[in-house]
C-alpha cells in the first residue's frame, strides 16, 4: 500500500515508529499529485516549497525526539476559501485571483502549530457557492471516481483530493452542505461541526451566520483528531463558543446498544433515489442488529428549510460580497468613468453568474418593502426548524438521513438549472440552519459504483456522540474504502 | 417668516475617546499619519471579523443615563449597507431596530426658561475612513486611521423650535460629553458632527411639514447658518405657493446655502439586517446600574446648584457650565473659599474667557491655578490693589508663572487707601483743574470723571479708585 493511501492516524504511527519519514510521506502524496492532478484538478495552488520545508523540520524534530502533535508531518490540502498567509486565497473567483492574505485565518495557525504539512490551496465554487465546483472561476474539477462527473460542491477540491489521494486531510467549508455533498459524491468523510466549535477568522464569508469550517478524510478518527485541532474558542471570532472543548480523539468508542437513532421521514420521501434510499436503510438495519434503538421522527417544517437556507444565505452573501469593490485589493475593471462606473464594471466583470445570481437575490429579501416578507420570515422559519430539532432530540441521540438525493451526477449537467443544482442541499442546509453538527459517510455504491453517502445529524455540541455513532458504523461495516480505483 | 415657526430634529454623531477603536485593537488616536493605525479588520480584509469593544458599550450607557434614557439590556447590531471608497466593508456596523439607549430627554435653557427635548435613541455604530485628495494624484486617496473609530449616534425629537434652542442642546449635549470624559467633542477634528431634520409650519398649527435632511454640518454655528437658510428657503417655496420636497439637501458653509444630495426617490435603501458576525449585546443590569452611580454631577444639576448656593445668574451660572474647564476652575475656586462666588463667575467669564478665545489655550493649560486667582480676586475684594492692577496681575501670572502676591510687591501695585494722603491729592489736582470744577458746577457732570481720572494719573494708579471717587463728589459739592 502506497503511503498516500494511508489514514492519518495510520501514518502518524508509522512516524512515530520510524517506519518511515514526513519527507517521504509529502514525496509520496507529491508525486501522487504530479500523476492525478491534470486529470482530478483538485488544486488551484500548490505550496510544494514550504510543504517540503515544513516535513523536513517535522522529520529533524522528531529525529531530537521532540514530542510533536500527532498530525506533525501529515499532509493536509485547504480550501481556497481560508486565508493563507503568503499563499493566494482566491476563493476560486476572477475577483481574488491575485489575492494574497496578509494573515493566516486561526485554522491555519492551529494547522501549523501542530506541524502539519499545507500541500496547497483546493478548487471550491466561486466563493462557495455551488454545488459541484463547476462555478469555479479558476479551474473544472472532477470525481476521482468518474472523471466526467462532478466531485460536489462547494468543497468539491477538497473532497476530490482526499479520494484521490491528493492529500490525506483537506479542510472545507460548509454553508449549506459544502463539506458533507461532496464528501458523499466523491465517497469519503465529511464533517460539519456545530455553529460556533470552529472559528471562522479568515474564512472568507458567505454566510456568516450559518458557514462553518470542518475536516474532511478517510476515516472516522482522523477526522476527529483534525476536529481537534482546529475546533475551540477564539477571541477573534464573536460567534465562537467560549467553553471547554475535550478531546473526540480520545473517547471514540464502538458502541450500538442503547444508541437511539432517528429516521428523518421527510427525507426519505419522493425524489431520492432508490439504490440511496436502500443504502441507507441498510445502514439502519445494521445499527439495530447491534442493539441501536430506531424511531421514526417527523421535522414538519424541513421542507421549508431550502427557501429559509437561500434567503438567509443569500441576504448575508449579498452584504459579505459587498467589500469587493475594486478599491483596495482583487480585481478591478480597466476601464470605468466614475465611481459607480467604476464599482458596476468590477463587479460585472469580477463576479461569476452563480455569485451575481445569490447577490441579487440577497439584495431583493433584504431591501425595503421586501424585508419582512422574506428575511424576516426566513429568520422565523429558522427558529421554528431549529425547536422542532430540539424537541426531536429530547427523545433521541442522532438523526439518520441521505446526504444528498443521488450520487454524483455529469458534469454540465444541472448547470443551467439552479434549481436543480440547489435540490443537491435539500438534505444538508437544515443542519446550517440549526448551527447543528453533521457528518457524510460513505455507504455503498450505486450500480455505476458511483459513491452514496449517509449523513448522520446531532445536537449541538454533541460532536462526541456524533463521532462515536459514525466510528461505530465504520467498525461495523468493516471500514470505508475511499480511494478512487480508476486512477 | 414670523407667522411660521421651524420644526427641527438633530442627531449627533459624537467619536467616543475609548483607548482602541470599537471592532479591533487599533489604536483610537486622532492626527498621525495616513494609514497607520490600521489592521485587516479595520481595513475590511476577507476573512476579518468583528469583536465589540466593550468600553464602547459602557460609554454608550453612560451617555444613556445622562440623557436620562431607558437602558436595553439586550440590543442588536445591524449591517447599514451602502457603496463608498472609506467604508472598506461596504457596510457600516451600527444598530438599527434596537438602540441601546432610547426614549429620553434633556433640559435645555434659552434666556432663562427651561425646555424639556426629547431623546429618541442613542445606538452605536462604527466610524468610516477618509477620503483626501492631493494636487499631485488625479484619483482620490483613502485614509482608513478613522475606519472603525467608535461613535455614537444621539437623534434627538422634532422639539426644537428657534436656532437658539438648536444651539443652547448642541452646547448640553457637548458639555455633557466632555463631563463623562467620553469624548473629545473637538468639532475642528470632527469628532463631533450633526446631521439636522427641518421643517417649518404655520404657527398654532399642530401637523409638521415635510423635512428635509441637511448634512455636511461641521460646526455648531455653521448648525444655526444652515437652519436659518433652510428655513427660509422652504417659507418662501410655500409663501410662492409650491411644495416643500422631502429630500437630503447637502449644507456649503463657505457658499451659505444648501444643494440638494438626494431626493426622496433616489434615497439610498440602506438594507439593514442584524449583524451575524456579532453576539447580541447582553448587558448585566448590575452595570447597568453601577454606571449610573458613578455618574458625575452633570451641567445641569451644576447650574441649579451654582444658581442657589452661589446666586449666580441663570446666563452666567450657564455659560459656566457649558465649558468644562470653566467649570472645574470655578469649582476648584469655590472650594476654596477665599472669595466671593459671584466675583469669581465674573473673572471667570470676563478676562479669562478672553484670554481663552483669544489663546485658543484652557485656562487650565496655564499657571493660573485656582489658588492664585483666588488670592488676586481676594486682593481685589480688600480693596489691596485696583481691578485693573489685577488684570495686569494675571496676564503677569500666565506668562511668567508667578505668585500673585510677588507680582503685585514687584510692581509696587498695592493701592493707596490712606483718607489723608487722599485728600491732598484730591485737593491738588481740583486746583490744577479749576476749569474742570468750574464746568462741573455749571451742569457738565462728565467733568467729574476727567478729575478722578487726573487723581489716578497722579497716583501712578495706586490710589483706591472707589475711595477717591467719593473724595472727588465730596469736596466738589463743598
Amino acid at each position: 500500500m502506497k503511503l498516500y493511501e494511508k489514514t492519518a492516524s495510520e501514518l502518524s504511527e508509522m512516524l512515530r515508529r520510524k517506519k518511515c519519514s514526513a519527507l517521504e510521506i509529502y514525496e509520496d502524496v507529491s508525486n501522487r499529485i504530479k500523476s492525478v492532478e491534470d486529470k482530478v484538478g483538485a488544486y488551484i495552488t500548490l505550496s510544494d516549497e514550504t510543504a517540503r520545508k515544513k516535513a523536513i523540520e517535522v522529520d529533524e524534530a522528531l529525529a531530537k525526539g521532540e514530542e510533536l502533535h500527532p498530525l506533525a508531518g501529515i499532509p493536509i490540502g485547504i480550501k481556497d476559501n481560508i486565508s493563507t498567509k503568503g499563499i493566494r486565497t482566491s476563493c476560486a473567483s476572477k475577483m481574488l485571483e491575485n489575492y494574497i492574505p496578509p494573515f493566516n485565518a486561526t485554522v491555519v495557525e492551529k494547522i501549523n502549530n501542530a506541524d502539519m504539512v499545507v500541500t496547497g490551496k483546493l478548487n471550491m465554487d466561486e466563493f462557495a457557492m455551488g454545488s459541484s465546483t463547476e462555478t469555479s472561476y479558476m479551474k473544472k474539477t472532477r470525481n476521482p471516481h468518474d472523471l466526467d462527473r462532478v466531485p460536489g460542491g462547494s468543497s468539491g477540491g477538497s473532497a476530490a483530493a482526499v479520494a484521490a489521494g491528493e492529500a490525506i486531510l483537506t479542510l472545507g467549508s460548509d454553508t449549506g452542505g459544502s463539506i458533507r455533498q461532496p464528501a458523499a459524491l466523491c465517497g469519503v468523510v465529511g464533517f460539519k461541526p456545530t455553529y460556533g466549535s470552529v472559528s471562522r477568522y479568515g474564512l472568507i464569508a458567505f454566510a456568516s451566520s450559518l458557514d462553518q469550517i470542518g475536516p474532511i478524510g478517510k476515516s472516522v478518527k482522523d477526522i476527529a483528531m483534525l476536529q481537534d485541532i482546529i475546533s475551540g474558542y477564539d477571541k477573534m471570532d464573536a460567534t465562537s463558543k467560549n467553553m471547554e472543548y475535550p478531546k473526540l480523539t480520545d473517547n471514540l468508542t464502538v458502541n450500538a446498544k442503547g444508541l437511539k437513532i432517528g429516521i428523518l421521514k421527510e427525507y426519505f420521501g419522493e425524489g431520492v433515489d432508490d439504490s440511496v434510499k436502500e443504502s441507507v436503510y441498510k445502514v439502519v438495519k445494521l445499527f439495530e442488529e447491534n442493539g441501536a434503538e430506531i424511531k421514526e421522527i417527523s421535522i414538519p417544517s424541513a421542507n421549508f428549510a431550502m427557501s429559509t437556507y437561500y434567503i438567509i444565505s443569500s441576504a448575508e452573501a449579498s452584504s459579505n460580497l459587498a467589500r469587493f469593490d475594486g478599491v483596495k485589493y482583487g480585481y478591478r475593471a480597466k476601464e470605468y468613468d466614475s465611481l459607480i462606473d467604476m464599482y458596476e464594471n468590477t463587479r460585472s466583470e469580477g463576479f461569476g453568474d452563480e455569485v451575481k445570481r445569490r447577490i441579487m437575490l440577497g439584495t431583493f429579501v433584504l431591501s425595503s418593502g421586501f424585508y419582512d416578507a422574506y428575511y424576516k420570515k426566513a429568520k422565523i422559519m429558522q427558529k421554528r426548524i431549529s425547536s422542532e430539532f430540539d424537541n426531536v432530540f429530547k427523545d433521541i441521540d442522532i438523526i439518520i438521513s441521505p446526504t444528498v438525493v443521488s450520487t454524483a451526477f455529469k458534469i454540465g449537467e444541472n448547470i443551467d438549472n439552479p434549481v436543480k443544482m440547489y435540490y443537491n442541499d435539500a438534505f444538508t442546509v437544515t443542519a446550517n440552519i440549526g448551527g447543528l453538527p453533521a457528518i457524510s459517510l460513505p455507504c455503498a455504491k450505486d450500480e455505476k459504483n458511483l459513491p452514496i453517502g449517509l449523513q448522520l445529524i446531532g445536537k449541538k455540541f454533541s460532536e462526541q456522540t456524533l463521532l462515536n455513532a459514525a466510528y461505530t458504523y465504520e467498525n461495523l461495516c468493516g471500514g470505508f474504502n475511499v480511494h478512487s480505483q480508476i486512477l | 417668516m414670523k407667522d411660521y415657526e421651524i420644526v427641527v430634529g438633530l442627531e449627533v454623531h459624537a467619536e467616543l475617546n475609548t483607548d482602541s477603536k470599537i471592532f479591533c485593537d487599533c489604536k483610537n488616536v486622532f492626527g498621525l499619519e495616513v494609514n497607520t493605525q490600521i489592521c485587516p479588520i479595520c481595513m475590511g480584509m476577507p476573512g476579518t471579523l468583528p469583536t465589540l469593544n466593550e468600553k464602547v458599550v459602557e460609554y454608550a450607557i453612560k451617555m444613556g443615563h445622562a440623557l436620562n434614557c431607558k437602558i436595553n439590556s439586550v440590543c442588536k447590531q445591524d449591517r447599514k449597507n451602502y457603496f463608498y471608497p472609506d467604508l472598506p466593508k461596504a457596510y457600516q456596523i451600527s444598530q438599527a431596530e434596537v438602540p441601546i439607549c432610547e426614549h429620553g430627554y434633556l433640559d435645555i435653557f434659552v434666556d432663562g426658561e427651561e425646555r424639556r427635548i426629547g431623546i429618541t435613541r442613542i445606538h452605536i455604530e462604527e466610524d468610516a475612513g477618509k477620503l483626501l485628495h492631493d494636487d499631485s494624484f488625479a484619483g482620490s486617496l483613502v485614509d482608513l486611521n478613522r475606519s472603525g473609530v467608535p461613535l455614537i449616534e444621539i437623534v434627538s425629537e422634532p422639539d426644537l423650535r428657534s436656532t437658539e434652542e438648536v444651539k443652547a442642546y448642541l452646547e448640553t449635549i457637548k458639555s455633557i460629553l466632555q463631563y463623562l470624559n467620553i469624548s473629545d467633542c473637538k468639532m475642528q477634528e470632527g469628532s463631533i458632527r450633526c446631521d439636522v431634520n427641518i421643517s417649518v409650519r404655520k404657527k398654532g398649527s399642530t401637523e409638521f411639514g415635510t423635512r428635509c435632511e441637511m448634512k455636511n454640518i461641521n460646526s455648531f454655528s455653521a448648525a444655526v447658518r444652515g437652519i436659518e437658510y433652510e428655513a427660509k428657503r422652504q417659507i418662501d417655496l410655500i409663501e410662492s405657493g409650491g411644495v416643500v420636497e422631502q429630500e437630503t439637501r447637502r449644507w456649503d458653509d463657505v457658499k451659505g446655502m444648501s444643494f440638494t444630495m438626494r431626493t426622496k426617490e433616489n434615497a439610498n435603501d440602506y438594507r439593514y439586517f442584524p449583524e451575524p458576525d456579532l453576539l447580541t449585546i447582553v448587558i448585566d443590569e448590575d452595570k447597568i446600574k453601577s454606571l449610573k452611580a458613578e455618574l458625575p454631577e452633570l451641567p445641569n444639576k451644576k447650574m441649579a446648584r451654582y444658581i442657589k448656593d452661589f446666586g449666580l445668574s441663570q446666563m452666567d451660572a450657564t455659560l459656566i457650565v457649558e465649558n468644562i474647564d470653566k467649570c472645574k476652575l470655578f469649582d476648584e475656586c469655590t472650594a476654596l473659599n477665599l472669595c466671593v462666588p459671584k466675583n469669581i463667575s465674573n473673572w471667570i467669564l470676563g478676562d479669562i474667557s478672553k484670554y481663552m478665545n483669544e489663546t485658543g489655550k484652557s485656562i487650565l493649560d496655564t499657571p493660573l491655578t485656582a489658588k492664585r486667582l483666588c488670592e488676586m480676586i481676594s486682593s481685589v475684594e480688600k480693596g489691596v490693589i485696583s481691578n485693573s492692577a489685577a488684570k495686569r496681575v494675571m496676564q503677569i501670572v500666565i506668562d511668567e508663572d508667578k505668585e500673585p502676591q510677588q507680582i503685585i510687591e514687584e510692581l509696587g501695585l498695592v493701592q493707596n487707601s490712606d483718607v489723608g494722603f487722599l485728600e491732598n491729592l484730591a485737593r491738588e489736582v481740583l486746583a490744577k483743574n479749576e476749569k474742570s470744577v468750574n464746568d462741573y458746577k455749571n451742569g457738565k457732570t462728565n467733568a467729574m470723571g476727567y478729575l478722578i481720572g487726573q487723581c489716578m494719573k497722579e497716583s501712578k494708579g495706586k490710589a483706591n479708585p472707589g475711595m477717591i471717587k467719593e473724595i472727588v463728589i465730596k469736596l466738589l459739592e463743598e
